[in-house]
């Protein structure tokens, strides 16, 4: 990086000046939007409509949701043929058979085929399936993204370092409030007798978002 | 990771301040006690207009509008929470010293 910035500079591209995006913590100032947080939290748990309890097993709940998850039913998918049908009839259905609480959304299983790539997006918010995956990373709630992979989508996806044959057709399919899509990548050539543990290995979150595909065996 | 090295069009991921896992756990734990639908968060979140998108953070316009839909829902008023904000503030200048407990 340059070091003849100024610091007005940084501060309009939201960096430090060590190229770091600014992180904010517990003891910068208070915020006039954090005051409203403390307050909400405050007044909605004096009310009786939630309790600290609560706050904290949703916090505990939403930090314990990773990628993992998707990468468990991406394998038994691979691995079942049953599940995989039942998979693409309802993802809502056949995640919960695997124990994950999904919630009243609509989840979609979108496959990945030969000749068929399937991308996610939520060009409105951020729509995303955060029961199989966790929270969106911030790119994927970027004005950037959700503007550019619906209109220039092989651009975006070279940017992520994933180059498509010529001949595939590419969808992309835009959540709503109440249907999220979940993407089954295609099983990887060379993983024959794999076990479902191995085979998740290789299943990375940006490959059931569709912008990437998942690992190679080795 | 995607999208982090080029042209830096496309943000870094982060981990989430403590303040906005809390507004995402009001979010969620509010609208499964049938407070609101998502619906009406976004529709609080549009109505703020372009300019909300190049000036407050992410977590900044889910605070804002998971407020307007329970203020709306009459789980509390307007004023309840000018009032607090106002005792909040004079706790101390920081997110720390300023969450009682």
């Amino acid at each position: 990086m340059p070091h003849d910035h100024h610091d007005d500079d940084f501060h309009h591209h939201g960096m430090s000046p060590s190229g770091h995006p600014y992180r904010a913590d517990d003891d910068h100032p208070l915020t006039y939007w954090q005051t409203m947080e403390i307050a909400m939290r405050e007044l909605l748990t004096e009310k009786a409509i939630l309790t600290p309890a609560e706050i904290a097993a949703q916090i505990d709940a939403m930090d314990s949701r990773e990628p993992a998850n998707g990468a468990a039913v991406v394998a038994r998918a691979w691995m079942d043929p049953e599940f995989k049908s039942r998979l693409l009839a309802n993802a809502s259905d056949a995640s919960r058979e695997m124990g994950f609480d999904i919630g009243p959304m609509h989840l979609i299983a979108l496959e990945n085929t030969a000749d068929t790539h399937n991308v996610i997006v939520c060009t409105l918010c951020s729509c995303y399936p955060r029961n199989l995956l966790g929270l969106p990373p911030d790119w994927y709630k970027s004005r950037s993204y959700r503007s550019r992979v619906v209109k220039e989508p092989r651009k975006v996806l070279a940017e992520f370092g994933l180059s498509l044959p010529k001949g595939t057709t590419l969808r992309i399919h835009d959540s709503t409030a109440d249907m999220r899509y979940i993407v089954l990548p295609a099983r990887p050539k060379g993983t024959d007798g794999w076990s479902a543990e191995d085979l998740a290995t290789l299943v990375t979150r940006d490959s059931m978002i569709g912008v990437g595909v998942p690992k190679s065996p080795s | 990771m995607g999208g982090q090295q080029t042209d830096a069009e496309l943000p870094e991921d982060h981990d989430f301040a403590l303040w906005e896992k809390r507004v995402d756990a009001l979010m969620v734990l509010c609208s499964t006690k049938g407070y609101f639908t998502v619906d009406g968060l976004r529709r609080a979140i549009e109505d703020m207009g372009e300019e909300a998108f190049e000036t407050m953070s992410y977590y900044e316009r889910w605070v804002a509008a998971v407020n307007q839909n329970m203020i709306e829902a009459d789980a509390y008023t307007l004023a309840e929470l000018g009032e607090r904000m106002e005792q909040i503030k004079a706790r101390g200048p920081t997110y720390g010293e300023a969450t009682d407990g």
